[in-house]
């Protein structure tokens, strides 16, 4: 059995890098090529499901093959086999909740994934409380827990008209059901002590990546988490701890935790001052993310095989609570009908939404708009552009987090693109 | 250290909070952990006050002993002066007269607004894989030199625990704060989305 794992594992790699080729417009193999990789391919041991390993611990199926990939202009690995931004394959997403294996992933500044025994793994609670504290991850795992879906969102998922996919436009944001202690729990047990405004969160990565977090937030809703979607956090989201920072931007939701320090005051971290603004309202709107929604199918890069009936499908999400309702268009935002949630909204969380659509054949552009529980309402490019006053013909920089409505326009040839102006 | 029946040791707890007010408030309910020694906190902490520079260790160091170091230890991956390497640039030099540091690019040792924070990011995160290995003094310096390449400090500057905090960047006032955030607010007052 030993022997012939590494030709079954040959043979996934291989298959996977084969339609990853085909499904993501990569290079594109001419047919000759493609025949014989796919003779190649066949002549591979396929998966056995009845092997220990299998039954031990199942595998998708060979023939599902859909992968992340790094976003943003910066390689992952880069130069110094650092990894950055990695986007998740919205378009192939199914339902609210993005595989563990595929959740985007991003890091401070770039940094090398650490690998944590979690028998040695520590957290300590620190600074202007009554009594420090530090945690074996046992105990913290004896603790009342919650278990929660939130989103996660980097402040670098900015839609623009030089990206192709919704990989590129959307693809850092991904929804996980979260297991831990509330930060509160930890922080009540420590005693804040007056002047305690501030929370610094310092992860155990090379860089140690640390972000400055407010104590209304602190003690709301922070999840210190080491469960993901039924199993302990994956090494790329933190094993074997990391807070989760519902509604908030990406890098503040420190990984691989091992420190929390209460302090006085907003402490400027290297991840603090990388996310500084200039304007009130550029910092506001960075801070907690806004209403927003995309269709995910049809999308960017796609092809509709031809005309007749589609169920389109999309997730909406916000920063300021749950998903309330979603409108979509099919004439570029001239007319609006309400979209189907389906599942149960909840805070801070992905929800995926839904409508029918038979398409004619002639051009379209689908679009849908996110309205959360306290009454925001997801805005056009050009509402902002008006709001904002930047006049017509200069480049327009969305303030804070991008959450504006994204276009896809569907060309007679059932070719999807990018519709940002 | 508790009794096997967690529900008791949870709940009465509780109920003395209710009952007892603040005072009882302010102990632990779960009592689990242990205090960390004052070494293990010492170890841990490295985080670095902004403003005041509470954390900053004894040490010192010069733009001038600070070259040394940075050729031994930087130059390979940032460049021979800041700028040319593979790793992020650390100094701009060519900036058009009356340019607002802002607009001159996220360069640490340029747009942070307080300069013990480019202290702590060498400290925490520099050189890599190599992290933790350099010693204050060497911090001191290395920051003294990207100070000064930037045009912030004077080449002979002397930059320890008192001075450091002292520095005044330019952007300094350049930043807006942050939101006195709640749970269930918009997040900008009057802006609809």
């Amino acid at each position: 059995m030993a022997s012939e794992q590494p030709n079954r594992r040959a043979f996934l790699k291989r298959g996977a890098a084969l339609a990853g080729g085909l499904t993501l417009g990569g290079p594109a193999l001419d047919g000759a090529e493609a025949a014989a990789q796919s003779a190649e391919t066949q002549a591979q041991e396929l998966p056995d499901y009845s092997s220990p390993e299998l039954i031990a611990y199942g595998e998708r199926s060979p023939f599902v093959t859909s992968v992340r990939s790094p976003v943003n202009g910066r390689p992952s690995p880069d130069d110094f086999g650092l990894v950055f931004h990695i986007g998740t394959p919205l378009q192939d997403q199914i339902g609210a909740i993005t595989p563990s294996s595929l959740h985007y992933f991003g890091t401070t500044r770039g940094s090398f994934v650490p690998i944590i025994d979690p028998a040695e793994h520590r957290l300590m609670i620190h600074g202007m409380v009554d009594r420090e504290l530090i945690y074996t991850m046992d105990e913290l795992k004896r603790f009342p827990s919650v278990t929660r879906l939130h989103f996660l969102e980097c402040a670098g998922n900015r839609s623009s008209p030089r990206h192709r996919t919704i990989v590129e436009s959307h693809g850092m944001t991904s929804c996980a059901e979260w297991t831990g202690v509330l930060l509160r729990t930890l922080l009540e047990e420590a005693g804040v002590q007056e002047g305690g405004n501030w929370i610094i969160a310092e992860g155990i990565e090379e860089v140690k990546g640390t972000s400055s977090l407010p104590m209304a937030k602190a003690m709301d809703d922070i999840i210190v988490a080491y469960g993901m979607n039924g199993e302990p956090l994956r090494p790329q989201q933190g094993f074997p701890l990391r807070i989760i920072v519902p509604g908030f931007e990406g890098i503040l939701s420190v990984k691989w935790l091992r420190r929390i320090k209460v302090v006085d005051q907003f402490y400027m971290t290297y991840n603090d001052y990388g996310h500084l603004s200039q304007e009130h309202h550029d910092a506001a709107l960075g801070f907690q993310i806004g209403p927003k929604s995309v269709i995910t199918w049809p999308s960017g890069g796609q092809q509709l095989p031809g005309t007749g009936f589609y169920e389109v499908r999309g997730l909406a999400w916000s920063g300021g609570g749950k998903v309330s309702r979603v409108e979509a268009s099919v004439d570029g935002g001239r007319t609006w009908f309400d979209a189907d949630i389906r599942g149960t909204p909840q805070r801070m969380a992905h929800t995926a939404f839904s409508f029918n659509w038979t398409w004619d054949g002639s051009e379209a552009v689908l679009m849908s708009r996110c309205t959360d529980e306290i009454g925001q309402i997801q805005p056009s490019r050009e509402q902002v552009r008006e709001f904002f006053e930047v006049p017509e013909g200069s480049p327009l920089s969305v303030p804070g987090q991008d959450n504006s409505i994204q276009p896809w326009r569907i060309e007679r040839d059932g070719s999807v693109h990018n519709a940002v102006a | 250290m508790r009794s096997p029946s967690g529900l008791g040791t949870l709940v009465v707890p509780a109920l003395l909070v209710v009952a007892a007010g603040p005072a009882l408030a302010q102990s632990p309910t779960f009592g689990l952990g242990r205090t960390p020694t004052q070494e293990e906190v010492r170890a841990w902490d490295i985080s670095i006050h902004p403003i005041t520079g509470d954390e900053l260790p004894p040490g010192r160091g010069t733009a001038v002993e600070g070259a040394l170091v940075y050729r031994r230890q930087c130059a390979r991956c940032h460049g021979a002066e800041g700028s040319q390497g593979r790793a992020p640039r650390l100094v701009k030099q060519d900036r058009p007269e009356g340019t607002h540091p802002w607009n001159l690019g996220r360069i640490l040792p340029i747009r942070s607004p307080y300069a013990p924070t480019v202290w702590d990011y060498i400290n925490r995160g520099m050189p890599l894989n190599r992290e933790g290995t350099l010693t204050p003094d060497e911090v001191y310096a290395l920051t003294a030199l990207l100070l000064y390449w930037n045009g912030i400090i004077a080449e002979d500057a002397v930059m320890d625990q008192e001075s450091l905090p002292q520095v005044v960047m330019p952007n300094r006032d350049a930043w807006a704060p942050l939101p006195d955030w709640k749970p269930d607010q918009p997040r900008w007052p009057g802006y609809p989305h």
